[in-house]
């Protein structure tokens, strides 16, 4: 195995934030490098700057003892590297076919060769042991089948470096299975592969060797997987020690705060009936499709209510629009922080009182700013929020801030029922301990909490109380105590 | 060490949100030096009358691309309601009641606007483009293809009077833009448009009441270019059923002069104002130094073009 590619003091500033730090390290040819690091400890900007998205403001990138100089992503492309990211970069209107030869369509000039272009798409798509149709719109396509086009796409260039940033994040554990044996087969043909990843047992599964980083630092590279222990990864990413990785406490339950009852409506097929007590904690665990965002859209007032009743405190609600629903204390953390949580181009403290703010206005009409500014600032402060400075846009903060300004959102508000949808979803070891804390202190002072989450450890860790559905029912309520990794994937799974 | 990094911060805040209001420092400046006539009390009276029309219409045409959305009705409006008004002071002789009337007509379209992009969930720009043709048709109806003019002569004062030495309709815009400058910074409603623009979707779910909120955006918006309408109007003592024909494209300009963002989440009143003075200061200087208007139109739409890239420039920086 030789040195195929080479960081070299890559340190990489924004305003205000080190986000890479004289990073050096290099990744061997014919293996997988595993790249860890909680959110915002400079995984992805190392990936931008691989991808030649982002310019390192110094430092190279040497490829087979040559130093790289990337001003665009193209330069990055022509120089085989290929970055896979999270979301896809694949057009939706568009074939199968003609997504994998984007930028070098087979043509007579000018003309496309369309039957050219069909047999080398189904060369590749054989080669990634798939099964689809080239001529498949990529709209129709799971989450990894698009991904397998994203790949395909890379050795269509025949990319001798491919980077994975959580390729994972949102496939089932078949469709792992299915990528791992690619990455696999990628790095028996000779080709370097760089993996990112939270989840650690995905890195000692799969990686040869393994880089730690700590807030924009190289911390580590370990060549020997088996002489690391999954707490010692920890240890390194984090920077202290974690014994108890959901950290639970437990806390005396009061009385129902919150119930529904026969609830029925879009994907949720059979009535549902559920009681939160103050001070519980229920996670809710099933398969993607069980039904369980549903369920919380349909109590936020986000989709119509076919049928049921919904009762806070004991009184009846009629929620029509999650307006209503916050004003009768029910909050809802969504599952795609981005797309429906966080309002990117605008500040952390916009974001913090875009909905509080109606509790401190002025002749009830003008905007308090000082107020909002106190309570921007409190928030940051007390769950640690990392950023510059609250007028931060905040989609320039790292997964795990963004949903602890989310969080700052509604503890600013007059909240009782926290509904949070995959709370620690993309987000790194240290900051879903932050996260769990924060959930125990909101429980600890009276409220109640629903989480839906797909990490079965997770749930077993966290909650108080297990709800499993399936396929749009509820199909088993354990307690805490009586809750094995069996009894709950059994009433999960779907019955043949 | 952390209070210089803030100040820094701060200076670049300062330079990224208001690097227009320096471009139009220095505009004015060259222009007030090389162009006869440009810096006088009488030609800076002409230049605010000038825009009067475009200003006002761009303070709610702030709200509608600050949300995300585009509203392309407003010179329909501005003809309608003015020939609204005009039809409703002959037929009844109240100048009053040919104001509101105008004013009404204009919150009708910008109605019908709102209630069709947000309850019944249709694209903006082509429900805007249909009320535009609409009410055009409406305006030329109303009138039989004809000026309308105004029999009575106190309505001509909302146009033409002045109060400080200062023309009324000047007043007025300079009213409109405190007030809405106020609205967009001061106010929840400002803010929610602009979460809004940011990301509807994250806007609905944190409780923000989309659907009533653009309502009352385009409502207000057809309020204004009725508004606008009328005082049009009695400036030129009649309503003309052809009346401000692509004045939206006007207004829509001024405001991206501004640094209104177009994907919608950004906007600053200061922008706006700052925009719709280089419209018309640009248009202002080429009329004093004798350039035919069919000129003007080509450096007009170069300056819009520099305008955006660069506002994509200042977004590269960021």
């Amino acid at each position: 195995m030789e040195h195929y590619l080479e960081f070299k003091s890559i340190t990489k500033t924004f305003p205000g934030v080190r986000a890479l730090d004289k990073v050096s390290f290099t990744v061997k040819s014919s293996s997988i490098h595993g790249l860890v690091g909680e959110n915002g400890a400079g995984k992805s900007t190392l990936l931008h700057t691989l991808s030649g998205a982002l310019i390192p403001n110094e430092g190279k990138i040497i490829i087979n003892g040559k130093a790289m100089k990337f001003s665009s992503t193209k330069d990055a492309l022509d120089a085989g590297i290929a970055v896979i990211y999270q979301e896809l970069n694949l057009v939706p209107e568009m074939t199968v076919a003609e997504n994998l030869m984007i930028g070098n369509f087979p043509n007579h000039s000018g003309l496309v060769d369309h039957k050219k272009l069909r047999k080398q798409a189904e060369k590749q798509i054989k080669r990634l042991m798939e099964e689809f149709n080239p001529d498949t719109k990529v709209k129709n396509l799971s989450i990894a089948q698009k991904q397998m086009i994203e790949i395909g796409k890379a050795l269509m260039q025949d990319a001798q470096i491919i980077a994975f940033d959580e390729p994972t994040s949102s496939l089932s554990d078949r469709e792992i299975k299915h990528l791992f044996t690619i990455i696999e087969q990628l790095k028996a043909e000779g080709r370097a592969i760089i993996y990112v990843s939270h989840r650690m047992e995905e890195i000692f599964k799969i990686c040869d060797t393994c880089t730690v980083f700590r807030d924009g630092k190289h911390i580590e590279t370990f060549t020997d997987m088996e002489k690391v222990s999954h707490d010692l990864l920890v240890k390194k990413m984090v920077g202290r020690e974690l014994n108890d990785v959901y950290g639970y406490e437990s806390r005396p339950a009061g009385e129902v705060i919150f119930s529904v009852k026969n609830l029925q409506g879009p994907g949720v097929n059979k009535p549902i009936s559920l009681k939160l007590k103050a001070g519980e904690v229920i996670g809710i665990f099933g398969l993607v499709g069980a039904g369980r965002t549903e369920l919380f859209k349909l109590i936020y007032g986000l989709e119509e209510l076919e049928k049921g009743e919904i009762e806070v405190q004991g009184e009846k609600l009629a929620i029509k629009n999650p307006h209503y629903s916050i004003k009768n204390k029910i909050c809802l953390l969504p599952e795609d922080r981005k797309e429906e949580g966080i309002i990117g181009i605008r500040s952390v403290s916009e974001n913090i009182n875009v909905s509080s703010r109606r509790h401190t206005l002025k002749f009830n009409f003008f905007l308090d700013k000082d107020a909002e500014r106190k309570i921007a600032d409190k928030f940051i402060n007390e769950l640690a929020i990392k950023t510059p400075s609250r007028e931060q846009l905040t989609g320039n903060l790292s997964g795990g801030n963004q949903q602890k300004v989310i969080l700052s959102r509604w503890l600013s508000e007059d909240i009782d029922i926290f509904l949070m949808d995959e709370p620690t979803r993309g987000i790194d070891v240290g900051a879903k301990y932050e996260i769990y804390k924060i959930m125990y202190q909101l429980a600890a002072s009276g409220k109640g909490i629903i989480f839906i989450s797909s990490d079965l450890p997770e749930v077993m860790g966290v909650a108080d109380r297990i709800i499993v559905m399936r396929t749009g029912e509820i199909v088993g309520s354990l307690s805490r105590e009586a809750a094995t990794e069996e009894k709950i994937l059994s009433m999960a799974l779907p019955v043949n | 060490m952390n209070n210089s990094a803030t100040t820094q911060s701060k200076i670049k805040y300062l330079y990224n949100n208001y690097s227009i209001i320096f471009i139009f420092v220095i505009m004015f400046i060259l222009l007030s030096i090389f162009v006869p006539y440009f810096f006088t009390w009488r030609n800076m009276l002409g230049l605010a009358l000038s825009v009067v029309t475009i200003g006002i219409i761009a303070n709610t045409m702030m709200f509608a691309l600050g949300s995300g959305d585009f509203d392309l009705s407003v010179s329909s409006t501005v003809a309608f309601s003015g020939i609204t008004a005009a039809v409703v002071i002959n037929a009844t002789g109240s100048v009053i009641l040919g104001i509101v009337s105008g004013i009404l007509a204009g919150g009708f379209v910008g109605l019908i606007n709102g209630y069709s992009i947000a309850k019944l969930g249709l694209n903006a720009l082509i429900t805007t483009l249909a009320t535009q043709m609409i009410f055009r048709g409406m305006a030329f109806i109303l009138s039989n293809g004809r000026a309308v003019g105004i029999s009575k002569a106190g309505f001509f004062k909302l146009g033409n009077s002045m109060i400080f030495g200062i023309p009324t309709p000047i007043w007025i815009l300079i009213i409109s833009f405190i007030i809405f400058g106020i609205l967009l910074n001061n106010t929840v409603f400002g803010k929610n448009t602009l979460a809004i623009g940011g990301n509807t979707k994250a806007a609905e779910l944190a409780g923000i009441n989309v659907n009533i909120t653009k309502i009352i955006i385009f409502t207000a918006q057809g309020f204004m270019a009725g508004f606008a309408g009328v005082i049009l109007a009695s400036r030129m003592t009649s309503g003309q059923p052809n009346a401000a024909q692509g004045l939206e494209l006007d207004v829509i300009s001024a405001c991206v002069l501004g640094g209104v963002s177009l994907n919608g989440g950004i906007a600053t009143i200061s922008g706006v104002i700052v925009g719709v003075l280089i419209m018309g200061m640009i248009s202002n200087a080429l009329n004093l130094l004798n350039v035919a208007t069919f000129y003007q139109y080509v450096v007009r739409g170069a300056v819009l073009l520099i305008a955006i890239y660069l506002d994509i420039l200042k977004q590269r920086n960021q």
